[in-house]
């Protein structure tokens, strides 16, 4: 038998008011990214008019269109993927180089080595010299100076070390020593199949910082070809760069106009799609990310 | 993100001092018997001192009238000019009042709105519906700066963004929102609480979930209504997450985002949108004038540094929590 208090009259109350409030912070957040996707798909005259606002007008696919027939954003694109796959192979390869052996008792002095990779999230040389840096190690508009100098990120060690600590027994580490494995054989055959679930977080961390990174390429990057997406972004979104020439299957100008005001909501669509698409299915493992991330404070 | 960074400093720091800086023969022997853990982990220490450590000695040219042909040792020594002239120039007052004006009201706006969320998603009871608040809340986290930067341009365009046809409906004239100076502040920061809201939640949810359920139930036996159990248990259940994040906040009041604030910049609202990082982004890349933008670098991080550890300290000593 199961009893229940009955509610009182001012927690009904309550239960509404935040009921409301919840709901008006959902609209809030939704609203903006239901519009950008429907001007994506609207006509370019009533987006140019400003008619769009909530639901897509005379739908078309000509924002799409253009995106992809626009050869800049469709090489961006493709090196995009590149560094991302790339910088995040890079970047998982030297975070569990340095958080497996930072996270076994047995290697001595590993509190000091930890101190002098968390001192670099308090201070850090900042933006100039690390330029001059790169630019010393003939980096400069190379493909490596998006990926080379964040191959490791602390934060990402931090959270790798600390979920190593407290999942892998120090029992499994002396019984593999006494059966004659050794620390590497360890590491591939124990610790990696056993650590799946803290390097699916750092890989969609390390992979979403990639995708959504440009300042990087704006510092480092000179040459249009290698640019990434988000660079190219900003050159059509922020700085209003469209090359109207590159475009194709237009016949008017003031169309042209159109396409160009509604290729920068498709834009939008396409670069965020990617990531917005896979969140949902990966959301747990951020949780799970920020609460290991968490777990010492 | 970064906020939870700063909380690992913790561990380290303490238990650093149980060790003695290694003796050389013991330590030979120590990587005679793991010899595979220093293999591994010498990749990493060489990204640390070339990518972490060499910049933060290149810092020594803000004590120089640096010129990249005469490189390190070539260039003259001029002590603290670089930063007399920052100091001292028309720019200085501005800089400290845009970047500390815009870290004070995005530290006091965004540091409630998260708290108000989780608790209102903690009261839902429904499965279905704080299932579908989260994940819709935290997705704009993961739109970039640069799409971000995009979508606002877009819907506070004066011509034909959406927000200027709400503005022309009420019958007021259109506004061009981006390009006023007065208006960049709440911009930049109501644009992050957007984006970032739902995610700062998460921290907080988690810890109301950690709230022992008995404390509810004996709560709602005794009659006390749910504004009085926010108040006197979900608030004060979260208090430690609440204080710590507040700390890591204020110790970043120098901090502010770099990115996002470059690229809302135009020349019509420069007078409250250039902040130090985007000034020595300016001054250093556009202009070449490296020394001086490094020293104006140099004494934002110091800045930062002294923060961190004041605000941690003065946390130590009036509550239990503090970082490290």
């Amino acid at each position: 038998m199961k009893y229940q208090i009955r509610q009182s009259k001012a927690d009904t109350v309550f239960g509404v008011i935040n009921a409301a409030l919840l709901g008006f912070v959902i609209l809030i957040v939704l609203y903006p990214l239901v519009f950008i996707l429907s001007a994506s798909f609207s006509d370019p005259v009533a987006v140019m008019s400003g008619r769009v606002w909530l639901w897509p007008i005379s739908p078309t696919l000509k924002g799409y269109s253009a995106v992809f027939s626009n050869n800049s954003i469709v090489a961006s694109y493709i090196n995009s993927i590149i560094y991302t796959v790339a910088g995040t192979l890079v970047n998982v390869c030297v975070t569990i180089m340095a958080a497996y052996p930072l996270s076994r008792k047995e290697l001595y002095g590993r509190n000091v080595f930890m101190f002098l990779f968390s001192f670099t999230m308090l201070f850090s040389g900042g933006m100039i010299p690390s330029y001059l840096l790169v630019r010393g190690l003939k980096l400069i508009d190379t493909r490596w100076a998006l990926i080379i100098p964040v191959a490791l990120g602390v934060w990402d060690l931090i959270i790798t070390r600390t979920y190593l600590q407290s999942n892998i027994p120090q029992e499994l580490y002396e019984a593999a020593e006494i059966d004659g494995a050794g620390d590497f054989r360890v590491l591939v055959q124990i610790v990696l199949p056993l650590s799946t679930p803290i390097l699916a977080v750092i890989t969609l961390f390390y992979a979403i910082r990639h995708w959504n990174s440009y300042f990087d390429a704006l510092l480092y990057l000179k040459s249009m070809r290698l640019f990434p997406l988000q660079l190219t972004l900003r050159n059509i979104l922020i700085l209003n760069t469209v090359d109207l020439s590159m475009l194709t299957d237009v016949e008017e100008i003031a169309q042209r106009q159109g396409i160009a005001e509604l290729l920068k909501y498709s834009l939008i669509v396409v670069a965020s799609a990617p990531v917005l698409l896979i969140y949902p299915f990966v959301q747990k493992y951020f949780i799970k990310g920020i609460m290991i991330g968490s777990l010492k404070g | 993100m970064r906020l939870v960074t700063r909380l690992h400093l913790n561990g380290n720091r303490t238990s650093k001092q149980k060790h003695d800086a290694p003796k050389t023969a013991g330590f030979m022997r120590y990587v005679k018997k793991h010899p595979v853990l220093y293999c591994l982990l010498i990749v990493p220490l060489l990204y640390l001192i070339v990518f972490k450590y060499v910049p933060m000695y290149g810092l020594i040219i803000s004590f120089m009238d640096f010129n990249p042909v005469d490189g390190f040792l070539g260039s003259k020594w001029i002590g603290f000019e670089n930063f007399a002239r920052f100091f001292s120039s028309p720019v200085f007052n501005r800089l400290i009042v845009n970047t500390v004006g815009i870290s004070v009201y995005q530290l006091l706006a965004g540091f409630p709105i998260p708290i108000i969320l989780a608790l209102s998603i903690n009261e839902t009871k429904q499965k279905w519906a704080r299932k579908s608040a989260q994940m819709i809340t935290y997705a704009p986290h993961f739109i970039s700066t640069v799409v971000m930067v995009g979508i606002l341009n877009q819907m506070l365009s004066p011509h034909n963004g959406v927000a200027n046809k709400l503005v022309e409906l009420l019958g007021f004239p259109a506004v061009n929102f981006m390009g006023k100076p007065e208006y960049f502040k709440s911009i930049f920061v109501w644009s992050g609480i957007w984006q970032n809201m739902g995610y700062s939640s998460i921290i907080y949810i988690a810890a109301l979930t950690s709230i022992d359920p008995g404390i509810q139930e004996a709560a709602v036996v005794d009659g006390a209504s749910k504004i009085k159990r926010i108040f006197y248990i979900d608030l004060p259940g979260i208090m430690p997450t609440a204080i710590i994040l507040l700390i890591v906040n204020a110790g970043q009041i120098m901090n502010v985002g770099f990115e996002k604030a470059y690229l809302m910049q135009n020349p019509m609202n420069m007078r409250t949108s250039e902040i130090i990082s985007t000034y020595v982004y300016q001054v250093g890349l556009r202009n070449g004038d490296f020394g001086y933008s490094t020293a104006v670098g140099l004494f934002n991080s110091i800045v930062n540094l002294v923060l961190m550890l004041t605000v941690n300290k003065i946390a130590g000593k009036t509550s239990e929590t503090s970082l490290f």
